[in-house]
């Protein structure tokens, strides 16, 4: 049937294949699911750091975002549920050569993972953490989480969510981070810079992703199909570098504040530890 | 193109033009390439994949200008522009 598709070549390797495992494509994601762009852009930015591969490593907590590690063809690390963040700082400290990357959900950052979330800011470990918030837990079904903006459906508020939400950002600004960059998923090129911004930066960096779960929050939330929570995230969001991460607070089907909010430099845990030895 | 000042190099710019592939059995169907080409190069086709997704096919060739939207936003590493 190719040959009837018109004008276009039929090909079998992509671009950027090199830094894919092949052999787990297609991915097990929704259609239209915000974390397969997302990944693409991860994968684009990593192309024009020209870091040596060897040294970056790839950590990942459970959930569907948590298999991004997987799907890179990179060292990396699924690890249980809410530990990426230890993981990684054990991986930092052990060999501070690596560059190491957490890419995990919101429910595994924000929910388990809180405690290593917040610490790991405080002591500025030289991280960078891809936060994919699609506010809700994917993985299991759609349950409520903490970014789940109060009043949302899940299958676990079925009436509305009577939780306040993390803000993402004021979290991390709050804790320690020295780079708080939040985009949407369809804003592919300014989350390739801000991606390339926080691997460059030495401290803890956060991004944060929102991004489409059509298959469970959109479904409950009525937000239409794939393309249609894309489109109305992306609508919704108004770019304002800069912001006080404490103003960036998301309520439902309000607007979404995006952007560069805090780029500040400061001692990394690293830093300190050997000037203390010194 | 309706241009309000013409601009010095005008006459040296080259447009630059692109040539589509498909990675046919990794396509999900999802559309995202066709809503967001700048160019309306892309548009669904009524074929089946393996999977039994619609793939997209190059209804208007000579319009793509190479920018790589479609392949930054394709979820699946599925397409891509060839600059020709
Ligand atoms: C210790 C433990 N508790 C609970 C679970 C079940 N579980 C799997 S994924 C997940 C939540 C994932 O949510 P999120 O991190 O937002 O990822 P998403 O699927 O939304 O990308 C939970 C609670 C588990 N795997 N391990
Ligand atoms: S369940 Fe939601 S987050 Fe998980 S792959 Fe499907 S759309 Fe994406
Ligand atoms: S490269 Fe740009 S112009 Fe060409 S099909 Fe893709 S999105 Fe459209
Ligand atoms: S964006 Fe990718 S998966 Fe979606 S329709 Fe286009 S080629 Fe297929
Ligand atoms: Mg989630």
């Amino acid at each position: 049937m190719a040959e009837e598709l018109t004008n276009l070549l039929i090909s079998e390797h992509h671009p950027m294949d090199s830094l894919l495992r092949q052999d787990r494509l297609p991915h097990i994601w929704c259609s239209g699911c915000g974390l397969g762009t997302v990944l693409t852009c991860f994968v684009s930015a990593l192309q024009k750091l020209e870091l040596d591969l060897n040294k970056v490593v790839i950590v990942s907590g459970i959930g569907c975002t948590g298999r991004a590690a997987g799907y890179l063809n990179l060292d990396g690390f699924h690890t249980t549920h809410g530990r990426a963040i230890p993981f990684a700082t054990g991986l930092k400290l052990g060999n501070p050569e690596l560059k190491v990357v957490v890419i995990s959900g919101d429910g595994d950052l924000m929910a388990i993972g809180g405690n290593h979330f917040i610490h790991a800011a405080r002591r500025n470990m030289d991280l960078t953490v891809l936060c994919v918030n699609n506010f809700n837990y994917g993985m299991t079904s759609g349950q409520v989480g903490p970014t789940t903006p109060t009043d949302a459906r899940t299958s676990t508020s079925p009436y509305g969510n009577a939780e306040h939400p993390f803000n993402v950002p004021y979290l991390a600004a709050a804790t320690g981070a020295t780079y708080v960059a939040r985009w949407t998923a369809l804003h592919v090129r300014r989350l390739e810079r801000s991606l390339i911004e926080a691997m460059n930066k030495r401290g803890f960096s956060l991004v944060e992703v929102i991004s489409p779960c059509p298959t469970y929050y959109g479904r409950w939330n009525k937000m239409g199909d794939a393309l249609e929570q894309m489109k109305q995230y992306h609508d919704h969001s108004i770019i304002r570098h800069r912001t006080d991460p404490a103003e960036a607070d998301i309520s439902l089907g309000g607007e979404i504040i995006v952007g560069r909010f805090v780029d500040e430099d400061k001692p990394t845990f690293c830093d300190l530890q050997r000037e203390a030895v010194q | 193109m309706k241009l309000w000042r013409k601009p010095l190099d005008q006459d040296r710019v080259v447009v630059p033009h692109g040539e589509i592939h498909l990675i046919l059995e990794r396509c999900k169907g999802c559309q995202l390439c066709v809503t967001y080409c700048p160019r309306s190069v892309l548009e669904m086709s009524n074929l089946f994949n393996a999977k039994g997704y619609h793939p997209p096919q190059v209804g208007f060739p000579g319009r793509c200008v190479a920018c790589g939207l479609c392949a930054m936003l394709c979820p699946e590493f599925a397409i891509y522009v060839v600059e020709v």
